[in-house]
């Protein structure tokens, strides 16, 4: 069992998403960055999509009631075991009764704590995964309160070694400024040739609406090919007639500010969509936190599929060093 | 007011996992049954690396894990099952009619409405108002009789989970076609019933929203807990191709409805029906007609 002394700003048990029901209107929620979710269930021996805890900028305080081992991944939010600072993306063995909590945030914007056995919350619709709009999954479908008791469930695997260190290039570093890749597309026709080529050109800063559901970006007005209306699209040259929204997809709402629908993000609406942050890149934005400065990088589907591969090579030498670790140990 | 569109397909790739089809810019029946067949035979194939088949209203969208199914193969498969519709008129759609009650001018949209007074086209009129005045209604009445008058067919569910977008069987001269506020609502009451573009919608929770507010349905059409027997399969109640015809009810209906779904008891009045696309293109005021009969078992 876990106690929630203090529950940080914005806590909540993620999985690897509720899929399958987009058609339903549901999101996928789950964790905003994967890369960061995934090792940190690895190191302490969980199957990778194990339910674990997403904090956003302040974490919180949990005690433990029994023996157990956890790992904490993600934004540079330090660590602490009772008070004693520990490092990130190692797995660290905690007895019955420690405390950990976290100092502010240095860099990134969201931290990952997998505990062995992983968050055991009833899965909803093939998931453990939060939807806090509708109160869906979770524990009791929102973010963790003072209070709260979590249970966990059992390890597939025994944890990593606790000497274990990642090689420096497979753990992030997030700075404030970020290239962010896209495929240009979907209702991109609606954009004049000058704003296409302004939305890759501008630096956007992100405001301080940028949640699970979406960022919102400030910069410049964007303009639209001036047309007479479709039937049933509405009468601003930024609708459409309602149609689906991908994960990750841009909408630039009467072209003042873009808007990147992320985890919690509505299906679909009436605003035309232009681009679509790759996979990838959706875990980089889950690290990125109002301020911060964005670039839009126009890729390729080839280009996007190749950064995918990419990863999992690094997710795979993630697990050969924790196996080379554990035999060596 | 609306121009005519050219009907031409576009494929896009929405990231790498999404692929987007746009059959019509415009809202038609005929694009959102074509794109219901496309998406029917998609799922018989059971390909592999298909996550979500997500039909649309004029359009519809396709999730995949492209490191299994590549976008590009997907698209080359659309495009041949498209190609392949010769008579999508003529295939038999089972579709649901449904009752839906709707407490038209009820005190909570209104109080929402009237706190985004300033996000709106017209802050001196009510949403129904403004709706009436520009769509050529005498009154506010006569816009909810219409809405009243002829059923809707759902032919897209999204946004939020359950909400449906339905769109009015009747000619295009009757329907109703309303803009989004200007600026999107932070606030929209649970099952508050509302209009945009051509669209009728109930929001199945509170939240945000752009669409102009009308009343608030009765009954939930999302239920979490999935305590009502409605719910039992799903916490979702409609889908794609359901009919639905809201009811403009009393204040006392209403809370006599309220009372039942509290107790758990209220069921929605349904039939079943069985029809083509050709039988609701051809004459959709006939069709509606025929829709209404079913619905109340009457025969006449």
């Amino acid at each position: 069992m876990i106690n929630v002394k203090e529950p940080g700003l914005m806590t909540t048990v993620q999985d690897n998403g509720r899929n399958g029901y987009y058609s339903f209107g549901m999101p996928p929620s789950g964790a905003m960055d994967k890369y960061s979710f995934i090792v940190a269930n690895l190191l302490v021996g969980n199957d990778e999509n194990a339910a674990v805890l997403e904090a956003t900028y302040l974490g919180p305080t949990l005690e433990f009631d029994c023996e157990t081992t956890i790992a904490v991944t993600g934004g540079e939010i330090p660590p602490k075991l009772n008070g004693e600072p520990f490092g990130l993306w190692k797995p660290v063995h905690v007895e019955k009764g420690d405390v950990l909590s976290f100092n502010f945030v240095k860099s990134g914007t969201r931290v990952y704590i997998a505990v062995a056995g992983g968050i055991d919350v009833p899965i909803k619709m093939g998931s453990r995964s939060t939807y806090t709009l509708c109160g869906i999954g979770g524990f009791e479908g929102r973010a963790l309160q003072k209070g709260d008791l979590l249970k966990t469930g059992e390890a597939s695997n025994p944890p990593a070694s606790t000497e274990i260190t990642l090689s420096e290039e497979l753990i992030p570093k997030y700075g404030n400024r970020h290239e962010i890749r896209v495929i240009m597309g979907l209702c991109s026709y609606r954009l004049t040739e000058e704003s296409k080529k302004k939305f890759f050109d501008i630096e956007w800063t992100v405001t301080p609406d940028a949640n699970r559901v979406g960022y919102r970006f400030k910069g410049e007005p964007l303009e639209f090919v001036e047309r007479e209306q479709p039937f049933g699209a509405g009468s601003d040259p930024s609708n459409v007639t309602d149609l689906g929204y991908p994960i990750g997809s841009i909408q630039i709402p009467a072209g003042i500010e873009p808007i990147a629908l992320l985890n919690d993000a509505v299906t679909g609406g009436g605003y035309a969509t232009i681009a679509t942050i790759i996979s990838i890149d959706l875990f980089k934005m889950g690290q990125i936190k109002s301020n911060d400065k964005v670039k839009f990088i126009e890729v390729s589907l080839d280009e996007a599929i190749e950064a995918r591969k990419e990863l999992n090579g690094k997710l795979d030498k993630v697990k050969e060093t924790i196996k080379t670790v554990s035999i060596g140990g | 007011m609306s121009a005519e569109t050219k009907t031409q397909t576009r494929y896009e790739y929405g990231g790498d996992e999404f692929v987007f089809v746009e059959l019509s810019e415009s809202m038609t029946l005929e694009a959102m049954f074509k794109g219901m067949a496309i998406t029917n035979k998609l799922a018989e194939q059971n390909r592999e690396g298909i996550i979500d088949i997500c039909p649309g209203n004029a359009s519809y969208m396709i999730r995949v894990d492209p490191e299994v199914l590549h976008p590009d193969e997907l698209i080359s498969v659309l495009k041949e099952i498209e190609a392949s519709l010769t008579d999508y008129e003529e295939t038999t759609i089972h579709s649901r009619l449904v009752d839906v009650p709707i407490l038209f001018e009820d005190p909570w949209t209104y109080e929402a409405l009237m706190k985004f007074r300033v996000n709106h086209q017209d802050p001196d009129s009510t949403d129904l108002e403004y709706s009436a005045r520009i769509n050529d209604f005498e009154s506010k009445e006569e816009l909810i009789q219409n809405i009243n008058d002829f059923p809707f067919l759902v032919s897209m569910v999204g946004f939020v989970p359950g909400l449906p977008f339905s769109f009015q069987l009747t000619s295009q001269e009757k329907q109703i076609e309303v803009p989004k506020y200007v600026r999107p609502r932070t606030f929209t009451p649970e099952r508050a019933f509302g209009f945009g573009g051509a669209f009728a919608v109930i929001y199945p929770v509170q939240g945000a929203g752009g669409y102009q507010l009308y009343g608030t349905a009765a009954a939930p059409i999302l239920d979490v807990e999935q305590k009502l027997e409605d719910f039992k399969e799903s916490m979702v109640y409609f889908r794609q191709s359901d009919i639905l015809r809201y009811r403009s009810i009393s204040m006392d209906e209403y809370e006599r409805i309220r009372k039942e779904v509290e107790e758990g008891a209220f069921r929605y009045r349904t039939r079943e029906m069985s029809f083509t696309p050709k039988d609701v293109m051809k004459n959709p005021e006939e069709f509606a007609s025929k829709v209404m009969r079913r619905l109340y078992d009457d025969q006449r």
